[in-house]
């Protein structure tokens, strides 16, 4: 009997799709983040538990990874070569789809956790949309374009791996702290939690968090969509009445 | 403390923003020139993106003229009929210039155009304007005793065009065709450059026209007003592009620097001022030349195309 457990359980691990026995349960600190003028960046805390209808089978080691992604954008990447002496922007490479901010978390080291065949199933450490070229590519070798696209933004922040960074507590509860960087682009953002037994994924969950501008900034930002030449006239009009309201100043303070 | 834009998408410490702008305004005040050309490279340093710097540098350029122009009307020293014609050359030359910005970009060679445009431009301009400052002042110190005679200017080609017009704050009686066409060239210039153009309108009317340039700077800012007013209209209608928030901010730091700038203007020399702003325009042209010419640290670039 414990022998067909054992062997029952194994399965489990080995096919993860059929019958899971180990779930996420998961929740968000906030699932609305609204950006004011003062906005200066958000922590995201996400949390859960593991629910299992057995006990746990310790074999093989557990692990969760959790995934942040911002909203989709076009990109091109460009590269510099020398022509006639002058260095210039000679080739590129255009992205479609590239996340505006991706970070990853995990309980452990990324290459202990999770297996190279898991990762190119659901694409966890480098998001899939990364690599969805658009238009004909005029490069013989695009790699160079998307690492270098993936450096860059690793050096700005919006694209970061924080190994350890989940914490696990007792196999069964877990947390996970992100900070969302100032820059932040407004959209849904996409929350990825992976359940991994023994660099397979078990289990995963899904949710969305709703980053939106809010007050002053989104009324601005509607009227230079919607409206947008009362908007320029606005604009213009704040400049001549500034120009003026120092001009005028400037004279009565020196009279 | 950190405010964020809400078109550039980016939030950018408050006090740099004024920093930035009092420089623009400092130097708009000082010499006529809008300040487009140092805007524009340094928001770009900031984070804002490209397209949203050139059109907010267009809107903070006409707040600070506006601020420095008043001053010099204040001190009669503004040719309104040579600022009209000059305008009426400028608005048409915007135009072209748009449609040969959207045609460079269609063959994809508007980021050279852009850079060669302001590394020779900006060169020869500023060369040409120190090396004219240098010998000014070196002939004044030569024959200080002896009064400077009044230059008798020389009445070539110019001088036998039709359409001739009075221009009396600037002492000219000329035709209207070159002011207009240097109004115009100055027009096309600063819709593919996303600059007002004062830097290349001062010398032009100083060595073109002759005019005097106690008249030039108020002349200039005049005409500025106009082309990059139409400029940020432009690009709001457009391609909606214009960061109120982040202009509010510049044009705040601006105005100031403005005022300061209008100030320390009347109290140097005409020879000092424009042996200054030939020493930047050339400090711009230099850095610029040499982005060109050096290997970069860093071969790639990333472009976020605005939904």
């Amino acid at each position: 009997m414990r022998g067909l457990a054992l062997i029952l359980a194994l399965i489990c691990a080995a096919l993860p799709a059929r019958a899971a026995m180990e779930e996420i349960v998961a929740g968000l600190s906030h699932d609305n983040i609204g950006i004011t003028a003062a906005f200066n960046g958000s922590e995201v805390l996400i949390y859960g538990a593991v629910k299992r209808d057995a006990p746990e089978d310790t074999a093989l080691p557990l692990a969760v990874i959790v995934t942040l992604e911002g909203p989709a954008q076009r990109v091109t990447i460009r590269q510099k070569s020398r022509e006639y002496g002058i260095w210039i922007n000679s080739s590129k490479v255009r992205v479609s789809g590239v996340p505006s901010y991706y970070s990853v978390a995990t309980s452990g080291p990324l290459e202990s956790v999770l297996s190279l065949k898991s990762d190119v199933t659901h694409r966890i450490s480098v998001p899939l949309s990364m690599r969805a070229f658009e238009g004909p590519i005029e490069v013989e070798d695009a790699r160079p374009y998307t690492a270098a696209m993936m450096r860059l933004r690793e050096e700005n922040g919006t694209f970061s791996v924080h190994e350890g960074a989940v914490h696990l507590v007792e196999d069964t509860l877990f947390r996970a702290d992100f900070s969302l960087p100032a820059n932040l682009v407004e959209g849904d953002y996409k929350t990825r939690i992976f359940l991994l037994r023994g660099g397979e994924v078990i289990d995963t969950k899904s949710v969305a968090i709703y980053v939106r501008r809010v007050g002053l900034e989104r009324w601005l930002y509607m009227l230079a969509r919607e409206h947008a030449p009362i908007y320029g006239v606005m604009a213009l009009a704040i400049a001549v009445l500034a120009g003026w309201g120092a001009s005028t100043l400037f004279r009565l303070i020196r009279n | 403390m950190q405010i964020y834009l809400p078109i550039a998408e980016v939030s950018v410490n408050l006090f740099l923003l004024l920093g930035l702008g009092g420089i623009v305004g400092l130097l708009s005040g000082l010499f006529g020139v809008g300040g487009g050309f140092l805007i524009t490279p340094l928001l770009f340093f900031i984070g804002v993106p490209p397209g949203v710097a050139v059109a907010t540098g267009a809107n903070q350029v006409v707040a600070s003229s506006v601020s420095g122009v008043l001053t010099q009307f204040k001190r009669k020293a503004v040719d309104v009929p040579m600022g009209l014609v000059l305008q009426a050359g400028g608005l048409a030359g915007s135009g072209i210039g748009v449609w040969l910005f959207n045609r460079l970009t269609v063959l994809g060679l508007i980021d050279v155009a852009v850079q060669l445009a302001y590394v020779i431009l900006l060169g020869t301009v500023g060369s040409l304007m120190l090396m004219e400052s240098l010998r000014a002042i070196y002939r004044a110190r030569r024959s200080a005793q002896i009064r400077p005679r009044r230059r008798s200017h020389h009445h070539g080609w110019v001088h036998r065009l039709p359409v001739k017009m009075k221009f009396r704050a600037s002492g000219l009686y000329i035709s209207v065709i070159p002011p207009i066409l240097i109004g115009m060239g100055v027009g096309i210039l600063a819709a593919i450059m996303g600059v007002g153009g004062g830097f290349i309108m001062v010398p032009a009317m100083i060595y073109l026209l002759g005019m005097p340039t106690k008249v030039v700077i108020g002349t200039s800012l005049f005409q500025v007003i106009t082309v990059s007013a139409f400029t940020t209209l432009m690009h709001a209608i457009t391609n909606q592009s214009v960061d109120v928030m982040l202009a509010l901010f510049l044009i705040l730091g601006g105005v100031i620097g403005a005022q300061i700038g209008t100030i320390l203007g009347g109290r140097l020399k005409a020879e000092q001022l424009r042996i200054l702003l030939a020493l930047l325009v050339v400090a711009v042209a230099l850095k610029l030349a040499l982005d060109l010419l050096l290997p970069p640290s860093e071969l790639y670039s990333i472009f976020v195309e605005r939904r």
